[in-house]
């Protein structure tokens, strides 16, 4: 297989566009899931927790 | 410190000292007619000096305690020695380079101590000795605290800081000795890089596996900041010193990369040198030490995904706005440029996160110096992302590159913000980690603030009008279409500034000393707090497993 300079600069200047707006829209799911949102509440409250120890089996 | 290593961890920390320094003797043999035996003989006494420290309590009392009841501390405490020891190394070498620029004679006529060989000591002083031992120590103060699980190592942990501080140590000397890859932020030769690279790679694992021993099912989003941070700097570095040395025995090397490629893969590393070690790290800190020390949880959780998001995948592709104008294709330079202004949507959901999480508690920071220190931090973000994303468009940049705005720029992030935020982290972990009930004094506290802000705006200042007018003067041009002024004619013209920025550094300098002496009589002085909530959590509480 023989790639030019062309070629490749046609691919990312396409298809690097179309990638990213496909990973933006997945970001924004995750982020916007509803059924995330508890886990989201407790992860932002829980560093505020006092305990300063681990936890063990 | 080692009195919490078994015996056999004992063995094996001696035998990893014992191998470090066998590779110095190796290195010193090898090399004996070149600088690379001088760097042989630094890592034969670190190695040596380490396995002497271990042999002193080799046979000491083995650990009593349940280790797995407590978290692991020791090397994060002396982390923060290391980084606050950098600080005022790399930051007293910047006062130097930067008064050497006013008055050339403080070179004294030595090679050691020319501009060009101290000018790295004091970029990677401050940037790996202080901005990497911090992020280490904080790394693993927050991944403990935020996974609930101690790190999953005895030894690894002092190899990675450790080993780290040897790599700084093989960088700086090697600098004043003219050892240098001539590459920016990416200055020390080819054997202390494969050394990093060792370091890394076990940093990056003992942080995956420690994650992985959490309890908490979700991972708190400073943590992703400190795996962006390690993951991508291995990956930046190993590609960018892929080279090859002209023997075994000889300190130089050459790159495996030609030409405007070798300049493209440089400034895709130094950018991203920024964002992943300068930015991604400490953003894990802001978002760890900032809602902890204000006790306010974090305004939004879901911005802060979509920021690391967006910041991850837009840095990458922004290392190109360094090469406007040169040979590098006029679409990448488009490219670089255009990711550039887009960053600045991730880097303002950040900085706008951070101070509407204190909102609210705005009394919080005019009262308590070590809030604001991250309140100011993240103000400079904000400012200098803008700048940054500014400076990036081409036609910008055609009258700021190549001169001190440049410089006023990064020091606005590295002094405004990485140094900021570090140092209000340090001042929120200290007391804990020591179990103080606060800092020894808040008043030097507060002077430390005063002196860091003072000292960044002379230093900003400085440098944006020394840079604007050295752009200005060399873009002149008379009549008959000659330019008007000479390189001469501007650097003089630069005099007053690089006094002033001189001055700005030193403040910053003395501030950090002021800092130095605060925590060292924090853990020497004050007395203990009374230890609230330091039983270990029960079976009972963790139903359903």
């Amino acid at each position: 297989m023989d790639f030019s300079y062309e070629t490749l600069v046609a691919f990312s200047k396409s298809w690097g566009l179309f990638y990213m707006m496909g990973f933006f829209l997945c970001v924004c799911a995750y982020a916007f899931w509803p059924r995330n949102r508890n886990r989201f509440d407790r992860a932002k409250h829980s560093i505020l927790e006092r305990d300063d120890t681990p936890w063990q089996k | 410190m080692l009195a919490n290593l078994t015996s056999s961890e004992r063995q094996y920390a001696l035998i990893l000292a014992s191998a470090v320094a066998l590779a110095g003797v190796a290195m010193a043999i090898m090399g004996r007619s070149d600088v690379l035996g001088v760097h042989g003989v630094i890592v034969m006494l670190f190695g040596g000096g380490i396995a002497w420290v271990v042999m002193t309590s080799f046979y000491g009392p083995e650990p009593t305690d349940d280790r797995t009841a407590s978290y692991y501390d020791d090397p994060i405490k002396v982390g923060i020695v290391l980084s606050m020891v950098w600080a005022v190394f790399g930051m007293f070498m910047g006062v130097w380079v930067a008064a050497q620029l006013a008055w050339p004679n403080l070179a004294f006529d030595a090679a050691w101590s020319s501009f060009g060989r101290l000018r790295p000591t004091h970029t990677t002083g401050v940037i790996f000795g202080f901005g990497g031992n911090a992020l280490i120590a904080t790394s693993f103060h927050v991944v403990q605290r935020t996974s609930r699980a101690r790190l999953a190592g005895q030894v690894s942990p002092w190899f990675v800081l450790l080993g780290f501080n040897l790599f700084c140590v093989l960088a700086v000397s090697g600098y004043l000795l003219g050892i240098t890859q001539s590459k920016e932020y990416a200055e020390a030769e080819w054997y202390a890089d494969l050394w990093l690279v060792i370091v890394w790679v076990t940093y990056f694992i003992l942080y995956i596996a420690t994650i992985a021993r959490r309890k908490e099912p979700h991972i708190y989003v400073a943590n992703w900041y400190f795996m962006a941070f390690i993951l991508v700097v291995a990956i930046l570095h190993i590609i960018n010193n892929l080279a090859l040395p002209i023997s075994l025995g000889h300190a130089k090397s050459y790159t495996i990369w030609p030409g405007v490629q070798d300049a493209m893969v440089q400034w895709w590393y130094g950018h991203n040198a920024v964002a992943f070690f300068l930015t991604a790290g400490f953003l894990g800190m802001l978002y760890y030490y900032l809602p902890v020390r204000a006790q306010r949880p974090i305004f939004s959780y879901r911005l802060s995904i979509l920021s690391f998001w967006g910041i991850v995948f837009f840095y990458m592709w922004a290392g190109s706005h360094h090469l406007h104008y040169t040979a590098l294709p006029h679409w990448v330079q488009t490219l670089g440029m255009t990711f550039s202004v887009m960053l600045l949507v991730p880097s303002w959901a950040s900085a706008g996160n951070a101070l509407l999480t204190l909102n609210g508690a705005w009394h919080r920071v005019r009262d308590d110096a070590t809030l604001r220190f991250m309140m100011a931090a993240a103000v400079f973000y904000g400012l200098s992302t803008f700048e940054g994303s500014f400076m990036a468009i081409r036609p910008v940049n055609s009258l700021s590159h190549y001169t001190d705005w440049t410089v006023g720029h990064v020091h606005a992030g590295a002094l405004g913000w990485v140094a900021l935020i570090t140092f209000g982290s340090l001042y929120t972990l200290v007391p804990s980690l020591w179990k103080r009930e606060r800092m020894y004094s808040a008043t030097l506290v507060e002077v430390h603030f005063w002196l860091a802000i003072a000292g960044t705006l002379i230093y900003v200042f400085a440098m944006w009008n020394s840079g604007i007018i050295q752009g200005l003067m060399w873009r002149t041009y008379t009549e008959e279409g000659a330019l008007a002024y000479s390189f001469v004619d501007s650097l003089v013209a630069m005099y007053p500034y690089y006094i002033a920025r001189a001055f700005g550094g030193l403040l910053f300098l003395i501030g950090a000393v002021i800092g130095c002496y605060n925590i060292w009589m924090t853990v020497r002085a004050t007395p203990l707090a009374a230890t609230r909530a330091d039983v270990p959590v029960q079976p009972a509480a963790v139903p359903g497993e």
